[in-house]
């Protein structure tokens, strides 16, 4: 019962730790790229959500199969969520990217409220009922107990998303791009390298993973309103810094340590507590290690 | 010549207070003074203005049938802003202007502050909203009565049925750290240790708009519990009973008035079948309950708002006081009150010797192919 237990806790902590990490990955990608903290990112999980809802209703109604409605929506979802990420970058960030950096920080703050008022307004301020896009079905009986076939699919998700993100950035040119105007900006521009380009891609990367998120997560709750961005990002972030900002697999590992922990806490000690040894666990970390688990200690340049 | 402008002033103000003064005693003598306090204006004012239409109608009818004791009923409305330290002003305002009765406040804060400038005068207040327990039960406050049931009806009504009804022996008792949820879970778990049938195994908040309750559901998995009382919204125990599905645990879910909305119902599905929730007592079949929307919807053309029913119970319930006691004096007033009975839209009613109403209350529902049934 003891060691079930603790099972149970772990592999609760590793799907919650999961859906921080693709969120997270975001922000760090972005950071990395831009050196800009985009706080509008939750609202780009919100709107994937939203996107993949109407798109699973109008399906629905007109009769597709399960799998095609899973397929579909999840697609839209983030070819949305993308579009969103690509048009707020080139609206809110790229006219200030010469700006001092307390800018474009209140400009994404800005786009953030901006985002959720809109959906507020063109959608509802009531919560709506999310379909079951991934559905229950058994699988090792009797053990299904200790974690449920959508969990499942949100590690499998997660462990996919992982190594085709990996691949992008190990192999091919955009990643190697990317890689290389995170280093040094102009260096790259010299190089040939069209940094407009890089940093958009960023972004719909960034978005389609938060994107993929919002899908999984709200499938799962099985509800979304506009709100539910802004916990999400706000926990992503500070897995995004737990693990060092910037550092790819640092984000998964901070996204990682913090739903373990969150778990743990809840689970041995009480959930009233929840938050709170979360972030004391940030703070220690940041004591120890400033540029957070796998950041790199870069001194600045003056 | 500046000095002789401020004392001209004055005596002229003098003079007209004079005059208002007289005014209003001529005025007291023909009239019953009811003054109508609550919030008016600002963030709460939807639930302060039901209370003032409400009153407007009762009014109207008793008027046109002849009044009170044979004299005509007049309204004193003020602005409370649900606020205690603007309510301590409204009082003395409303006691100055010779009220013989109050209809107010509608919050509690506002309420207790305001208390006792009523008692210092001699009045009795009725409140159609004010719901913290210890406005009747302290006894501080003996010149106050309503005609809601307080928050430790619903929990204690809440826990009689988990325990009795359901049987339930172990409880868990699950928060979301807010004032409301925070606040029924407390009582709840009041309720449930004075049992010797049942101890709550399990009371925690959990952080409200979480991306997974997995692990608390786990924990209240292993607590073995029997059911689980809510204190919170719907968003949150929506979630936490679909992940208590999904682990395909048995534990009765059992919320409070915060869970029963239609919205409940709509978000969480087949997730919200074979939960229980308390709630006010169904009043929509009520004929006076149906009249007074009616006559709501027909000046306004829209559905009446919150507490509009108990403010027009409260009304009905003083000013009947005040024709069975003969006159406005306070210790016939109240004695009324206690003893006789009055038809209203929420049935028939009358006060007990705290201040609380009889006959009005909770009741527990379940929630059933998407509906939800009132149980007996």
């Amino acid at each position: 019962m003891e060691l079930e237990y603790f099972f149970e806790l772990f592999l609760g902590g590793l799907v919650k730790g999961s859906i921080y990490a693709l969120i997270a990955l975001g922000y760090t990608m972005v950071y990395g790229v831009v050196e800009l903290i985009n706080f509008a990112h939750g609202e780009i999980y919100m709107l994937g959500a939203y996107t993949a809802l109407i798109v699973a209703s109008v399906l629905t109604v007109l009769g597709f199969p399960q799998l095609a409605i899973v397929v579909m929506a999840g697609l839209a979802a983030i070819i949305w969520a993308s579009a969103y990420g690509y048009t707020v970058e080139k609206v809110a960030y790229k006219p200030l990217r010469k700006a001092p950096r307390l800018s474009p920080l209140i400009s994404a703050i800005g786009m953030s409220i901006f985002l959720q008022n809109y959906v507020l307004l063109a959608q509802t301020d009531k919560f709506l009922p999310f379909p079951e896009l991934i559905p229950e079905f058994e699988f090792w009986e009797p053990y299904s107990h200790i974690i449920g076939s959508p969990s499942l699919m949100i590690l499998v998700s997660t462990v996919i998303i992982m190594m085709l993100l990996t691949y992008i950035i190990k192999y091919t040119t955009m990643g190697k791009a990317m890689r290389a105007t995170a280093q040094d900006r102009t260096m790259a521009m010299l190089v040939g390298i069209s940094v407009n380009k890089v940093i958009s891609f960023t972004f719909v990367i960034g978005s389609s993973l938060a994107a993929v998120g919002g899908v999984l997560v709200a499938s799962q709750m099985g509800q979304i309103n506009f709100y539910i961005g802004f916990m999400a990002g706000i926990k992503a972030f500070t897995a995004a810094v737990l693990g060092g900002i910037g550092s790819i697999p640092g984000a998964v590992l901070g996204g990682l340590v913090l739903g373990m922990t969150e778990s743990l806490a809840t689970g041995y000690i009480s959930s009233d507590y929840e938050d709170v040894f979360a972030f004391a666990l940030l703070v220690l970390i940041l004591i120890f290690r400033p540029a957070g688990l796998l950041g790199r200690n870069t001194t600045q340049k003056v | 010549m500046k000095r002789f402008h401020t004392s001209l002033t004055a005596t002229v103000m003098s003079v007209l207070f004079a005059l208002c003064l007289t005014a209003g005693q001529v005025f007291a003598a023909d009239t019953i003074k009811l003054g109508v306090a609550g919030a008016h204006s600002g963030d709460l004012a939807s639930y302060g203005l039901p209370t003032v239409n409400a009153a407007k109608f009762v009014v109207a009818d008793i008027n046109a049938a002849g009044g009170v004791l044979g004299k005509q009923v007049e309204l004193i409305i003020e602005d409370d802003v649900c606020k205690p330290e603007v309510a301590t002003s409204t009082a003395t305002k409303l006691v100055t202007s010779g009220v013989d009765i109050v209809l107010g406040h509608i919050c509690s804060g506002a309420t207790k502050a305001a208390m006792g400038i009523y008692h210092g005068a001699g009045l009795v207040c009725i409140s159609p909203s004010a719901t913290a327990p210890d406005l009747t039960l302290s006894g501080d406050y003996p010149n106050f009565f309503r005609t809601i049931a307080h928050d430790k009806v619903q929990a204690e009504l809440q826990v009689k049925f988990v325990i009795e009804k359901l049987g339930a022996k172990k409880i868990a008792i699950l928060h979301d750290k807010g004032d409301y949820g925070k606040g029924a879970a407390s009582l709840a778990k009041q309720f449930v240790e004075a049992n010797p049938n049942a101890e709550v195994v399990l009371f925690e908040g959990v952080t409200s708009g979480s991306v997974s309750f997995g692990p608390i559901v786990q924990k209240v998995k292993r607590s073995r519990a029997d059911a689980v009382i809510w204190g919170g919204y719907h968003s949150d125990a929506s979630k936490i009973i679909r992940q208590m599905n999904k682990k395909k645990m048995k534990a009765f879910f059992v919320g409070a008035d915060g869970l029963k909305d239609e919205t409940f119902i709509k978000v969480a599905g087949k997730d919200a079948e074979g939960v229980y929730v308390s709630g006010p007592m169904d009043y929509s079949k009520n004929p006076l309950a149906i009249k007074a929307k009616e006559q709501h919807k027909k000046a306004y053309g829209d559905d009446p708002g919150a507490f509009y029913l108990e403010a027009y119970a409260a009304t009905l319930a003083i000013l009947n006081a005040v024709e069975k006691a003969g006159s406005t004096e306070y210790d016939a007033v109240v004695k009324a009150l206690m003893t006789e009975y009055v038809e209203t839209p929420l049935g028939k009613i009358r006060f007990d010797e705290k201040g609380d109403p009889i006959g009005v209350g909770f009741t527990m529902y379940q929630v059933r192919k998407g509906q939800f049934v009132e149980l007996n």
